[in-house]
């Protein structure tokens, strides 16, 4: 909520036409990009680079490069009527791409819109969707981590595999272990030569 | 039972445990990627030398860079990447705190802040014709204590304001035929001068008011003769031009108004002519340079407006601009090429018989020719003046001289590459050097403790610091032979300026860099261009002790009929083997699927009339090539026209051209596409070298479905004609874009699809058997990305068992292109968010590991996105046997994950193009991002299930096998004593 009412304020203010007409032709659009401090989470130990200065504004995919003043503001200028998309690449930041009508027969309507969730904008200024994150975040140590691991989980194997069969075993019904343990004798000791394909033959 | 239970149980932790995301942790940067930043050509720089703080210089490039380096090393402290087509004219610094640039035809005016390149200001200035673009600031100009950069441009000259960008006058020149050539502000006035030609014989000359834009004078003179060229001041009032023959040179002086001109035949000045002159303009006061042909004159102006000759050299020349020393003397500078140095004089602009400096410099005979240089001085400890010189080489690069050594050098040709292969490093045999790896056992152990006090979350800030220097300086990544892995390769890289590098994949630094004769300016070729490279020789099997090399194709000039070079260069040695200047042009070429004895690839190369010639020329070549003959076929396409050509060969060539490696051609087919509703923006193919490991597609229910794959598919977009321009400038109504399935031996459209309300740009991408291609929908006003798969019907009945049995199956059958093939296609349309520049598609040794589109988004990342996102046979709701199969569920956007920026938090400035390289390891890519800047990284679409990561701990796992003995032996002898105490019983 804190970071919207500073946004209301800004609406208020800026009165100006986000559009001004020029020339018969050609008209400029101004706008805002605005990031707000301690979107989303506010991640420690990840230093976001969200200098402004590295913040590009870009038209129509490319067609026109604009950077942001100290205040954010950008503008373009010489657009011919049209409907443009404009799109903001800064490192740290999704930014939904804006579609701006520039109308000939109205100069100074604001038309805008936000592509990714067709929210309108009655003005120009774009802020940020989300963060975004590029590092994964190291998971603090746990013990469940270590016993999730390979070697952890072989450990565990093997303990289980040491403490809890002869508990199984225990638990069986004396006659059927003996019935078992029979069975295994009538069969012999399986000997390494009855298990190669030739030791039938002998 | 219960241990099968356990085995399962212990399986499904072990596949649980691994991670699901392919993504990095912040302290991997930099293990196996590597990032270097550029600039691009330097086209001006602007040096900012306070007696106190920081020594720095900003720069402009060719590349449409902006930066701000330092002196003492080169490094870049800022750097701002303009649009393409916002090419700066000029840069300046304002009140020791504003960087000035003046860019797109003069059009826009930006002031960036010095030390932190924050933009502070930008302002648009417009004019009513085209015009040369000039940008001044001068030092001491004020109006209401407000400084003011003056700028010329498009008709128009503007004072602004420096501190916010407002324009405070204008003034219009609108004459018909008004070239300005020059706007002189003669320092300590208040007066500008806009000297210019008209109507090709009148010189004209306004004087300007510098604090109001009132028009003081206006005269103008003509001169039969007319006028050739530019105008170079050589006093406040006075300039120097050229009459239209070039033989003649004029002083025109304007003093007082006045307009006098004075001639002087170039023949007067120097004994042997050599033909036309160019003025090279140059801002020494006195002094300018003419050139004819390779020669360089360098004339003097006296008081009277005399001119004399002070130097004539051969050699290629190049003039610093002034610069200011005490009391109101100019120095300038000299620098010229010979053999193995470069020579640098240092002079004063009135004084041309001393040498206030004068250096020579050796210089690496691979950075060519002197291009530019820029001069800046300071003050010596024994209070006389030293001289620092930044120079431009004709290989781009940017250098540093300073006491007659090179301080800092910056491979700036690296901004510009145009093509770029891979070569394979030395097999590692005896004598080959080898770095050493480990010192010892226990050094060994003791890293390893130190990553597994890492993973303990146990290790202090120090154990941590030095865990991550030992993981980065791993020397094995940069060792100069080839890996088990194949992750060390060569990458060579061919740079605008007609310099290969070889740089190794390990950490990226230049291994060799080799400037090509062919691709040098000379006096049979003048503006020659590289075009591709191509591997030309890959030695295995029997041609081991070869080394590789690799065949570049260049060209003489811009039009299509200039003639090719080639030249081949070792890639172990970087020496070039041989060159050959052709006499034909090189339209096309094509690396063919055969190589010779000595495995050296056959190439054809395709002239512009059609015909073909076949490269290596040797009988050998010859001989394997005719028994070919009949199965080559290639497709051109003309953009122009929207025609696209399918073409055989016909046998050897007849007529004049009795060459045995040239060959006739013949057109098979031709697909025109209605000139008037449809235009050509992209045709794709696979690559050649791709792999594919399975035909076959198992899809849910235990169906089969064969993959239509073909070598000869081309993916071919069209938009309607209205629809070619940019957005916005059409309406959904009057766009559609086409998009076609070719097969380029017959000629066949195998598919077609319209979208209707889509124009381009298109960014396609071909591998197997589907395409991806990205364009932008008018309706939704969103960019779309859609993929299309192409399936083999014909051979779809062969799930019978039985059938096959029974031999009635007809995978027996020769398939040829020309029986009509039975395909169907799948195709789904997806939202993306971003503009895209460019798509690649991770490639790997065997095909087998599944596929990653790489998205070169407009904000200058690489995206790497799942092909499973891209698969028509996704649906909203899958059922649990699609599930199982790995489809996810349709969403009408494909999903950008951070994570899944291959180039994390960086970006790669300028991206031009994105290279995949397969790894010797079948789960691994390597892959290259290059525009301005240069990014290499690893990837592993599936993850690397081939081989332990480099996190992986020994030490936990020597510990794991220890606890295992000791609880083997401890259970041992629990259980012996157990079973004693059951028989004493």
């Amino acid at each position: 909520m804190a970071a919207v009412t500073p946004l209301l304020l800004l609406l208020l203010l800026s009165s100006a036409p986000s559009f001004s007409s020029e020339s018969r032709n050609a008209y400029n659009i101004n706008g805002r990009v605005k990031i707000p401090q301690g979107l989303g989470l506010g991640t420690k130990g990840y230093a976001l680079p969200g200098r402004m200065s590295n913040v590009k504004v870009l038209l129509n995919g490319g067609q026109n490069i604009t950077f942001l003043r100290p205040d954010g503001y950008f503008s373009f200028h010489n657009i011919p009527a049209g409907t443009h998309l404009i799109e903001v690449s800064a490192i740290g930041y999704f930014f939904s791409p804006v579609r701006v009508d520039v109308s000939a027969r109205n100069p100074g309507k604001v038309q805008a819109a936000l592509t990714e969730n067709r929210k309108g904008l009655s003005e120009l200024v774009l802020e940020p969707l989300r963060e975004e994150q590029y590092y994964e975040i190291r998971e603090p140590f746990s013990i469940m981590s270590l016993l999730k691991s390979p070697m952890g989980l072989m450990v565990g194997f093997m303990l289980a595999v040491a403490f809890l069969m002869p508990k199984l075993v225990e638990n069986m019904d004396p006659e059927e272990m003996r019935r078992a343990q029979e069975e295994m004798r009538s069969q012999g000791v399986p000997s390494l030569s009855s298990l190669l394909p030739g030791g039938a033959m002998n | 039972m219960a241990i099968r239970s356990f085995l399962i149980l212990f399986i499904l932790f072990f596949f649980s445990s691994l991670n699901p995301i392919l993504s990095l942790y912040e302290d991997q940067v930099g293990l196996v990627d590597w990032h270097q930043q550029y600039l691009g050509k330097v086209k001006q720089a602007v040096f900012h030398t306070h007696k106190t703080g920081r020594k720095r210089v900003v720069v402009s490039t060719e590349e449409n860079v902006v930066a701000l380096l330092d002196l003492r090393q080169g490094e870049i402290f800022w750097r701002h990447v303009l649009g393409s087509n916002d090419v700066i004219d000029g840069i300046d610094i304002a009140l020791g705190k504003y960087v000035i640039t003046l860019s797109s035809g003069g059009s826009i005016l930006r002031a960036w802040n010095l030390p932190d390149g924050q933009m502070v200001w930008e302002s648009s200035l417009r004019g009513p014709k085209h015009s040369k673009s000039l940008l001044l600031v001068p030092t001491n100009l004020k109006i209401e204590k407000d400084n003011i950069v003056i700028i010329f441009s498009n008709g128009r000259l503007n004072a602004v304001s420096c501190i916010d960008g407002e324009v405070l006058w204008e003034k219009d020149f609108e004459g018909e035929s008004l070239e300005v050539q020059q706007v002189i502000q003669p320092p300590g006035s208040n007066l500008i001068y806009v000297v210019g030609f008209a109507s090709s014989s009148l010189f004209e000359m306004y004087q300007i008011n510098a604090l109001n834009g009132e028009l003081l004078k206006h005269e103008s003179a003509a001169f039969s003769g007319g006028f050739l060229g530019e105008v170079s001041p050589v006093f406040s009032e006075t300039v120097v031009a050229l009459d239209s023959t070039g033989l003649i040179l004029l002083t025109v002086s304007f003093q007082n108004g006045m307009i006098s001109f004075q001639q002087t035949p170039i023949s007067n000045l120097v004994k042997d002519s050599f033909g036309p002159a160019k003025i090279i303009p140059s801002s020494v006061t006195g002094i300018f340079a003419i050139k004819m042909n390779a020669v360089t004159i360098v004339i003097r102006v006296t008081d009277e407006n005399k001119l004399e000759v002070v130097e004539k050299t051969n050699h290629e020349t190049s003039i610093s601009d002034a610069l200011p020393v005490s009391e109101g003397q100019q120095a300038f500078a000299l620098v010229q090429r010979a053999g193995p140095e470069i020579h640098l004089r240092v002079k004063l602009a009135h004084n041309w018989d001393d040498n206030l400096l004068k250096e020579s410099v050796k210089m690496d005979q691979h950075r060519g020719l002197v291009h530019k240089i820029y001069i800046n001085n300071y003050i010596r400890t024994d209070k006389s003046y030293g001289f620092r010189a930044l120079i431009v080489m004709e290989d781009h690069s940017l250098l540093l001289l300073q006491q007659g050594e090179i301080v800092w050098s910056r491979e700036d040709g690296l901004a510009s590459i145009i093509d770029v292969t891979t070569s394979e490093l030395p097999v590692e045999r005896d004598g080959v050097s080898v770095a050493k790896v480990e010192h010892n056992l226990f050094e060994w152990l003791k890293g390893h403790m130190l990553k597994l006090k890492g993973t303990l979350m146990l290790a202090s800030p120090q154990d941590i610091a030095a865990i991550q220097s030992m993981r980065l300086k791993n020397s094995e990544k940069s060792k100069m032979t080839r890996d088990h892995n194949g992750f060390r390769k060569l990458l060579i890289v061919l740079t605008r300026a007609g310099k290969l590098f070889a740089l190794h994949t390990g950490d990226g630094h230049i291994v060799w860099s080799y400037l090509l004769q062919s691709l040098q300016k000379s006096k049979v070729c003048q503006h020659p261009i590289g075009l591709n490279l191509y591997k030309w020789q890959v030695p295995h099997h029997h041609a081991m002790d070869e080394n590789p090399s690799v065949l570049v194709i260049g060209k003489c000039g811009p039009s299509s009929d200039a003639p090719g070079a080639l030249s081949f260069v070792d890639t172990y040695t970087g020496k070039e083997l041989s060159s050959l200047s052709l006499v034909h042009s090189v339209a096309q070429v094509i690396p063919l699927p055969y190589t010779d004895s000595t495995e050296q690839r056959l190439h054809l190369l395709i002239d512009a009339d059609k015909h073909a010639h076949l490269y290596p020329k040797t009988p050998e070549a010859i001989s394997i090539f005719e028994r070919e003959l009949s199965n080559i076929y290639w497709y051109s396409v003309e953009d122009d026209n929207g025609i696209i050509k399918g073409h055989a060969l016909r046998g050897k060539c007849t007529g004049e051209v009795a060459d045995e490696v040239c060959f006739d051609t013949r057109e098979l087919w031709s697909i025109v596409f209605p000139s008037e509703s449809e235009k050509i923006i992209a045709t794709v193919t696979r690559k050649l070298n791709e792999v594919v490991h399975t035909q076959a597609k198992v899809i849910a229910d235990q169906e089969v479905m064969y993959k239509y794959i073909s070598r000869n598919l081309l993916f071919v977009a069209t938009v309607a004609l209205k629809g070619s321009g940019e957005i916005g400038s059409v309406t959904p109504e009057e766009s559609w874009l086409v998009a076609y399935l070719i097969d380029t031996v017959t000629g066949r459209i195998l598919h077609r699809v319209t979208h209707h309300g889509s124009q381009g740009p298109v960014h396609a991408v071909f591998s197997e058997n589907w395409v991806v291609y990205h364009y932008f929908n008018l309706k939704a006003h969103r960019y779309e990305m859609s993929v299309i798969e192409i399936y083999d019907q014909s051979r779809a009945d062969n799930k019978d068992v039985w059938k096959l049995v029974l031999g009635k199956h007809n995978l027996t059958s020769p398939i040829s292109l020309y029986s009509r093939p039975d395909v169907i296609t799948k195709s789904q349309s997806y939202f993306f968010t971003h503009s895209v520049k460019t798509i690649a598609v991770t490639s790997t040794t065997k095909g087998i590991t599944s596929k990653q589109l790489l998205i070169g988004t407009i904000g200058d990342q690489v995206l790497a996105l799942d092909k499973r996102f891209l698969d028509p046979r996704r649906t909203v709701n899958p059922t649990q046997a699609e599930k199982e199969e790995g489809i996810i569920p349709l969403t009408d956007s494909l999903p950008i994950i951070p994570q899944s920026y291959v180039t994390h938090a960086l970006r790669v400035e300028g991206l031009r193009g994105i290279i995949t390289v397969p790894a010797k390891l079948e789960s691994t890519t390597l892959v290259f991002a290059h525009g301005v800047d240069l990014f290499f990284t690893q990837l592993a679409p599936s993850r690397t299930y081939d081989s332990l990561t480099d996190d992986f701990n020994y030490a936990l796992l020597l510990i794991t096998i220890v606890a295992l003995v000791a609880a083997i032996s401890l259970t041992w002898t629990l259980s012996e004593r157990k079973e004693l105490q059951e028989n004493w019983r």
